[in-house]
């Protein structure tokens, strides 16, 4: 089971707590946590990447294992320790506007 | 009794002002959607227990919400914004040639005879409809297609921020752009043509022929005279008696012709209202005295109130969405600030109080009057 922490906003959106549970089949991408993700939260669908093109939308940032992932291919395979759910992938909404 | 509920947009949630027709004592129901900008609300005139609500922040996009029960419960819909065909570029700020991207709805206009069918204005300027209740949207591109390419951004971005649609007419639509102009359709948007001509810009726009490229800030009708509209333009205050096709000054005697929004009172089409602000360089009132301007001759002639509001060290602003009026038998007038104040008058503008002063700066204010 995948760990994904998500940000206050979405989780009022999503009715859900903060951290969610996703089964996500081998690889575990970024791509395919944030597939499963918004197939269980469909209000989800454009909050976090375009729905068209899936780039990440310029606030949104994913950390994971103390790294920055955001500017990993949403292809590359997530750390081991996220694949195995002994750590969440966090979606942080960015610093900015003060 | 009748009653009004007042619905308030702003940077960090939404508000619903509840009242009766004495319009004394309100409700105050909110935060909704809480930490989120809430460019606007408004209520279908079909059913106005059906509102749609444009929940927008720069990190997480653009929702729509719905709600059936007249904001006490609200549903995420659809929020696939998507230009028809290739986007196409338009004017940029260095004068070149930028593509169109979609960033937020700036106001939601509800069909005057179906809950479900909504137009939907956004940022880069562009006209969305729904006609399944905000499930889906698609755009009505061939407004883009008149002189698009020659359309660039204000200082808040190139948005479309009215629509009007004709209650006699519903093929007849108004919308307006800043920085692009008033457009007009007469076919439910299948083709359309600037209604631009008399709106004059010499230093922005030193075309005095140029059929786009005017900062309109926005335009009021009055329903039962649709061929009469009034604009407040990014300066001057301007007035047409022929649908759009020609426009001329009624400025007259204010203390500034600068500012955002204007209406028209329920029952007088010939009486209007616009907030003047001091210049497009100080966004707040003249003088810092927060004086609403009343015309009752369709314009020119102006009379400042100011009873109730504040006379001195005022510096806010009254963005173009941010004002309205009831239909009650004395028009109420309503109007919000970026200072978070909502102000009111019950008695169409003699006599005004705060009905409630704290919000989050204002973006939008709506009002329903309601059986």
């Amino acid at each position: 089971m995948i760990r994904v922490l998500i940000p206050h906003h979405l989780r009022t959106l999503a009715n859900s707590g903060k951290e969610v549970e996703l089964e996500v089949a081998v690889p575990v991408t970024q791509a395919a946590v944030l597939d499963a993700l918004e197939a269980k939260y469909p209000v989800l669908r454009g909050t976090i990447r375009d729905r068209t093109t899936h780039k990440r939308r310029a606030l949104i940032r994913f950390f994971a294992c103390g790294q920055d992932l955001s500017h990993e291919a949403p292809d590359a395979p997530l750390p081991a320790e996220v694949a195995t759910g002994k750590e969440p992938l966090m979606i942080v909404g960015a610093m900015a506007g003060g | 009794m009748s009653s009004v509920r007042v619905l308030v947009g702003t940077r960090k949630g939404a508000f619903i002002l509840t009242s009766n027709e004495e319009r004394k004592q309100w409700e105050v129901s909110g935060p909704h959607f809480a930490g989120w900008e809430i460019y606007h609300l408004k209520g279908s005139p079909a059913n106005p227990n059906r509102l749609y609500a444009a929940q927008s922040t720069g990190w997480f996009g653009q929702l729509i919400q719905r709600s059936d029960d007249g904001g006490q419960t609200w549903e995420p819909v659809g929020n696939e914004f998507v230009y028809d065909g290739v986007p196409g570029t338009h004017q940029w700020y260095d004068g070149t040639q930028h593509p169109w991207e979609f960033k937020r709805v700036w106001l939601l206009e509800p069909a005057p005879d179906d809950p479900d069918t909504v137009y939907a204005g956004v940022e880069d300027a562009a006209l969305f409809r729904t006609n399944d209740g905000g499930k889906s949207w698609h755009e009505l591109p061939a407004l883009r297609a008149t002189k698009g390419e020659l359309w660039a951004p204000g200082a808040g971005g190139m948005c479309l921020h009215t629509i009007l649609i004709d209650p006699n007419d519903k093929e007849r639509i108004f919308v307006a752009i800043s920085a692009a102009g008033a457009f007009r359709t007469e076919d439910g948007g299948q083709t359309w043509r600037p209604a631009t001509n008399g709106l004059k810009a010499n230093w922005e726009l030193p075309d005095p022929d140029a059929e786009v490229g005017h900062c309109v800030h926005s335009i009021a009708m009055h329903p039962a005279r649709p061929n009469v509209l009034f604009m407040q333009k990014h300066w001057d205050v301007m007035r047409s008696d022929d649908a759009g096709d020609n426009w001329y000054e009624i400025s007259g005697n204010l203390p500034s012709d600068f500012g955002f929004p204007i209406v028209v009172h329920s029952h007088e089409p010939d009486t209007i209202y616009v907030v003047p602000i001091k210049s497009d360089s100080e966004h707040y009132p003249p003088d810092g005295k927060l004086r609403v301007y009343r015309s009752r001759s369709g314009g020119n002639e102006w009379e400042a109130l100011t009873e109730g509001l504040p006379q001195s060290d005022c510096y806010v602003n009254v963005l173009r969405s941010a004002m309205a009026v009831d239909t009650l038998d004395s028009c109420g007038v309503y109007f919000g600030t970026t200072g978070g104040q909502v102000y009111a008058s019950a008695d169409s503008g003699d006599t005004w109080a705060p009905i409630v002063r704290d919000l989050p700066a204002v973006l939008s204010v709506e009002v329903q009057t309601l059986p």
